[in-house]
């Protein structure tokens, strides 16, 4: 069934027009800094954009950490809104179910979807900043980490790697929560804005001195936490708090999904 | 093959299914005849598992639904308030993915099966376009393709001839007959009495969500006891049977007795001409009209005082 899902997933149109369109902007962005030659101070605009200039292999992850907090999300929060409540739309959800599909089946097999989407734009995203990082501003042998020290380029190889994965597991809770929401509404867009709402409200609060105590819990509290993989050493400390975080959304939102799905009647 | 006792669902105050007790058997082409809104979606629904009832038990192919759900449904084939299909892939496609879907239906032979069902159901020819361009008898043709795709044994089908022309609704008429011939039961649900009186060897009449008549369909429409006479002379014709009429609607007379020929004996003795002469049958709109007191359930009549 996860195999089903991912096909039809791999199938949709909509699946890479939405890839393609999370690469224009950080394409542009490179093209401008390319041609202007103006990078963001240090300190200054999304983390990496300021060193890409001297060195274009970590282009992939200035190109990441601009669509992470809002182009990814709004991505995520379309497929995911999409995935039951679409089918519900479509008229297949009840075929699905008397095929049979079992409804946890389904669930299960749908946020296996999701995560294999996040996973594909985020590597695409990656591979193609790389290849235009590489080309526009060439590459340097060494780089320097947020920390001052050098890394080498398979260093820096391994830890794109990482914070490919750890950026992917972020998305989840977002993902969790669309698809809590489609199993809850017949109609994706409901379930997609409702999904976005949350995220909204999470970003705000973060940015919101009053809600300090509320911070640790926000979905996105640690999702620039990536940055810290190119600290020498590494730092884990949130990272693996940010990991944790996700982990107690999903299993939250996907139990309330489950819930909620496998007591309803499909009336759609 | 399904047996329903007591089945009631509520959706709040609603009452849309009340205590049912359907009987459909093997071999039978079950007729489940209901207005708009009576309930035959809702009990159709449960019937797979769907919709969850309130109250009462449901037995699809022996076995309790919808705890057996796993056992019993890729043995049933379904077509439920119209087909549902991915619209940016071909009807062949979507086959595929909807049989990959499930358990049973193993890999080597899918091909050779979707190509069969298309077959079956008239999409042969069918080429690779998307089915958002297909029209709505191509999209219901589809959705009885998928609904036969696992050869099941009953088949449950809601409305399986809507946006049908008159020649699709045949061919499937003979399709259905054909299954049927093969040991396929069918229960199918339709608003459309002649179809019912066509194809169905069972009936049962659904009125606001009460099951108020089941019976085999040729018992319903069987033989009155009496005869029907079509004369131009009719008033002379009831002044002559006085006594044994029981009806007389313009030039048609209900008389009492089967003896059709001693009866027109009778009649052209007198120099009564006789257009027409035979056995008194009661339609199935007639039954179902009798039996279901309140023939439109979507008719919503403003209640005065």
């Amino acid at each position: 069934m996860i195999a089903v899902e991912i096909t039809k997933m791999l199938r949709r149109p909509r699946t890479w027009v939405t890839i393609v369109m999370l690469n224009a902007l950080p394409t542009l962005i490179a093209i401008l800094l390319a041609l202007t030659d103006i990078g963001p101070r240090p300190g200054e605009g999304p983390v990496f954009l300021s060193s890409v200039l001297s060195n274009g292999t970590l282009f992939p992850l200035a190109a990441l950490a601009v669509i992470l907090p809002l182009f990814l999300p709004v991505a995520v929060a379309v497929i995911a809104g999409d995935s039951v409540a679409g089918e519900a739309q479509s008229g297949t959800l009840r075929y699905l179910l008397v095929r049979p599909v079992g409804r946890t089946r389904l669930l299960v097999a749908k946020l296996a979807a999701i995560f294999v989407f996040v996973l594909l734009a985020v590597v695409v995203v990656a591979g193609v900043a790389y290849v235009v990082g590489t080309n526009l501003f060439g590459a340097a042998p060494v780089a320097s980490s947020v920390s001052g020290t050098t890394l080498t380029n398979s260093q820096i190889a391994v830890r794109t790697a990482l914070a490919i994965g750890y950026i992917t597991l972020s998305m989840l809770g977002v993902a969790a929560m669309a698809l809590f929401l489609s199993t809850l509404t017949d109609s994706p867009l409901a379930a997609t804005l409702g999904a976005l709402a949350f995220l909204i409200a999470s970003s705000l609060l973060f940015t919101l001195d009053a809600a300090d105590a509320l911070s640790p819990y926000l979905p996105t509290r640690y999702w620039l936490a990536f940055a810290d993989l190119f600290r020498d050493p590494i730092e884990w400390r949130d990272i693996t708090r940010g990991i944790a975080l996700q982990g107690v959304y999903v299993g939250v939102l996907l139990s309330a999904a489950w819930a909620n799905f496998t007591t309803k009647d499909i009336t759609s | 093959m399904i047996h329903t006792t007591g089945l009631t669902k509520s959706f709040g105050q609603i009452l849309a299914v009340d205590g049912i007790d359907l009987d459909v058997r093997e071999g039978d082409i079950y007729g489940f005849l209901g207005a708009n809104g009576s309930g035959k979606t809702t009990t159709v629904r449960m019937l797979l598992g769907l919709v969850l009832a309130s109250s009462g038990e449901i037995e699809v192919l022996e076995q309790r639904m919808p705890k057996r759900a796993k056992v019993v449904l890729p043995r049933v084939g379904a077509l439920v308030e119209g087909p549902g299909a991915y619209p940016h892939l071909s009807g062949r496609r979507n086959l595929a993915l909807f049989d990959a879907a499930g358990v049973g239906g193993t890999r080597s032979s899918r091909g050779s099966r979707i190509d069969a069902v298309l077959e079956q159901v008239g999409l042969g020819g069918v080429d690779k376009r998307p089915v958002k361009a297909y029209s709505l008898g191509m999209r219901q043709r589809l959705g009885l393709a998928s609904a036969l795709l696992r050869k099941p044994e009953l088949l449950i089908l809601d409305e399986p001839t809507n946006g049908l022309d008159p020649q699709g609704i045949r061919e499937i008429r003979d399709l259905l007959l054909a299954l049927h011939a093969e040991g396929t039961t069918v229960f199918l649900s339709s608003h459309l009495l002649a179809e019912v009186e066509q194809l169905c060897t069972r009936v049962g009449v659904l009125d606001r969500g009460r099951l108020v008549l089941q019976d085999r369909l040729d018992t319903l429409t069987a033989p009155t006891g009496n005869s029907v006479v079509r004369t131009p002379d009719a008033d002379r014709a009831h002044a002559l049977l006085d006594g044994r009429v029981l009806n007389k609607d313009g030039d048609r007379l209900t008389v009492t007795g089967t003896d059709a020929s001693t009866l027109n004996a009778l009649l052209v003795r007198e120099g009564i001409r006789v257009s027409e002469l035979g056995p008194d049958r009661r339609t199935l709109e007639q039954v179902v009209l009798e039996a279901a007191t309140n023939s439109g359930s979507d008719r919503m009549p403003a209640v005065s005082g």
